[in-house]
């Protein structure tokens, strides 16, 4: 595989969900993902941030064919997902492993956490005997920072940062290319979530995994990701590298978010002016005509209601902005 | 007179393994228009202390100190004294917006019941003070809202709804349990600018309940940082921030990810896990994750002494001026 072929990519990918009554009989359908086409290297991140209902969750889902697409393409180190036979899905659920937001829920209660760290194995290596599934979970429990004599309590004795290191341990043990991270750190608390962060960095440097990083927290996304993708309503608003995206951010959805995001400065916090944005999310069954922001946005003109706007190039990505039109 | 006194107050449980302390002799005031934040990670006893003030902990918890509201004393008065005060004087605002509000009324009516049962308005009049309510925490079109059920609403709305249900009987005291937690943060931005508006215009004073340092640089006046179950800091906002002089208050400003200061390759962190509190470190509850920890903080307890415009609780306080502070990322 030549190193150009991006690990992961998502070609104007689209999910629509079926409705039932009366939204049905209209033609209606919900757009959860609508047009997203991105890429991810091997051994990069890439950050997926917005709001709830933007169709964070449920682009993760595609990738590993939890959720049928309606149309587009997802391409697996240059193949298309949708063309894999019954053996490459399986080594496909293999390279690519998901961690959950509820680091307790993602763990089942009656077995012991070495049992689950260990389970991947069974499936993966069936002809490994129990010693050496054994040395492996301990080696991977260690790796994560877990005590390897903490193999055989419950989930239930550990704290929500014990928990979420197995659920990496469980995520890593198979080798995977791409983790998945759905909100991984939002349920845990700020000096555990700093613990979990390095360790993620850590690992990722070392094993030169990639990742998609899924959090509506922009100061994680920051602290994580090599790249941004900014959804709204299932469209991507702002696609760049991190650093242009933070230093310099072109769409007003990505600016106002931004400027919602509480800074632990009391002076600053008191003077900055603030966009907060005004109104509700439209509804994803009726998204509004033209940019889907528009109903939302503090600089929407008349032509935002009318077209689509086309994705612009920017410093190190693209914008999705009629602001960008008039502009040199 | 300060409108809120509480006076070592503590907050035990009789569990099988032993004595839980949740608080542990926690002190503090609250004046008119003012917002205290409590910050600490779970089980550090803020949301405990919370309930204690609101008069809804469980009969199993063991509560002492004092607690002196409006210059009357709280504590050991029985129920009819707290139903007197709750929802008229003190008004609590919970976390979860989706499970506060009662499913099977419309929000209107839920609004309207607090007007009916505290104040004996008539529907017309408690109808006209639910709407005006509903606009200042701006929720747009609140005719058409107020005769929807929780569940037609979003979370924001709720939120906003459960802030209206607070304030609606004008109290002197909000307990705002980790209100903006659950929202996003476009959301959360709103509502803490609604917090703000009440503050200034009503007089109201807030507790602000969280474990977001940086929900409380933009709202509250004074912090107090919690600790299993004990204060480890209390200081104005400004001071705090600028110069914490509590080991573990500086490593949470330090660990806390930040969008606008350039990516660092490991973020400061604090090792370790937070102690069991039915088996605490004889000496300072921090002490084992502590950097700057010695012999002395093993041994014994450190008492709350006061030091500049706050007080700390530490053997070996930093000092108050800190030249890395200014240079953005500490690592």
């Amino acid at each position: 595989m030549s190193s150009s072929t991006p690990l992961l990519q998502l070609n104007d990918v689209r999910v629509h969900f079926p409705v039932r009554g009366e939204a049905h009989r209209q033609g209606l359908s919900v757009k959860a993902v609508d047009g997203v086409s991105c890429q991810l290297q091997p051994g990069q991140t890439l950050g997926v941030v917005g709001e709830s209902g933007c169709g964070k969750s449920t682009l993760a889902r595609t990738v590993l064919k939890l959720v049928p697409l309606t149309s587009g393409k997802i391409l697996w180190r240059g193949k298309d997902v949708n063309t894999f036979t019954v053996h490459e899905m399986q080594s496909l659920r293999r390279d690519v492993r998901m961690i959950f937001q509820d680091p307790y829920a993602s763990l089942n209660p009656r077995m012991t956490v070495g049992e689950q760290i260990g389970e991947p194995l069974a499936l993966f290596h069936p002809e490994w005997s129990a010693a050496t599934r054994q040395t492996q979970v301990a080696d991977i429990m260690q790796r994560v920072g877990l005590r390897p004599e903490l193999a055989n309590r419950y989930p239930h004795e550990f704290s929500g940062g014990q928990c979420q290191r197995a659920n990496i341990a469980r995520a890593l043990i198979g080798q995977p290319k791409l983790l998945i991270c759905d909100e991984s750190v939002s349920a845990l608390d700020v000096s555990i979530r700093a613990q979990i962060l390095n360790l993620l960095s850590e690992l990722q440097r070392e094993l030169g995994i990639a990742c998609l990083f899924i959090s509506h927290d922009l100061s994680v996304i920051r602290h994580v990701s090599d790249q941004v993708l900014v959804l709204y309503l299932g469209k991507t608003m702002e696609y760049r590298t991190a650093d242009a995206l933070f230093s310099d951010a072109r769409h007003p959805y990505t600016r106002a978010l931004l400027d919602a995001a509480p800074v632990p400065d009391p002076a600053r916090e008191r003077s900055r002016p603030r966009t907060v944005l005004q109104g509700e999310l439209p509804s994803p069954l009726q998204p509004p005509s033209g940019c889907v922001f528009r109903t939302r946005c503090p600089q929407a003109t008349v032509r935002c209601g009318v077209r689509i706007p086309d994705f612009h190039s920017v410093e190190g990505g693209v914008t999705a902005c009629h602001l960008l039109e008039s502009s040199p | 007179m300060s409108l809120l006194e509480c006076r070592n107050l503590s907050v035990r449980y009789r569990t099988p393994r032993g004595e839980l302390r949740a608080v542990d002799e926690v002190s503090f005031t609250l004046d008119r228009g003012q917002c205290l934040g409590l910050v600490g990670e779970s089980g550090s006893g803020k949301t405990q202390t919370c309930l204690a003030l609101a008069g809804l902990l469980s009969d199993s918890a063991i509560v002492e100190g004092s607690i002196r509201f409006e210059g009357e004393e709280l504590l050991g008065t029985g129920r009819q004294a707290w139903n007197r005060l709750r929802g008229r004087r003190i008004a609590m605002i919970f976390q979860d917006p989706m499970t506060a509000l009662t499913p099977h009324l419309t929000v209107g009516s839920q609004l309207c019941e607090l007007l009916r049962v505290h104040e004996q308005q008539d529907q017309i009049a408690a109808r006209r003070r639910a709407l005006e309510i509903m606009e200042r925490v701006r929720i747009a079109d609140p005719e058409r809202r107020f005769s929807m059920y929780p569940f037609e609403l979003s979370g924001g709305m709720r939120q906003r709804i459960m802030i209206a249900l607070a304030l609606i009987l004008k109290p002197a005291l909000v307990l705002a349990d980790e209100p903006t937690t659950a929202l996003d943060v476009t959301v959360q931005a709103d509502v803490l600018g609604i917090f703000r508006a009440v503050i200034e215009h009503t007089g109201t004073a807030i507790l602000l309940v969280t474990h977001d340092l940086g929900v409380v640089a933009g709202t509250c006046d004074q912090v107090m940082v919690m600790y299993a179950g004990r204060t480890l800091e209390t200081a104005p906002v400004e001071s705090l921030f600028a110069s914490p002089r509590h080991p573990y208050s500086r490593a949470l400003l330090d660990c806390l990810p930040r969008s606008d200061q350039p990516r660092a390759l490991t973020m400061p962190a604090i090792e370790g896990q937070p102690p069991d509190l039915v088996a605490l470190p004889p000496g300072c509850a921090f002490a084992p994750r502590c950097a700057h920890a010695q012999a002395d903080c093993v041994s014994e307890c450190p008492p709350l002494i006061s030091l500049d415009s706050g007080r700390v609780a530490c053997w070996h306080p930093l000092s108050g001026y800190d030249p890395g502070r200014d240079q953005g990322d500490p690592a």
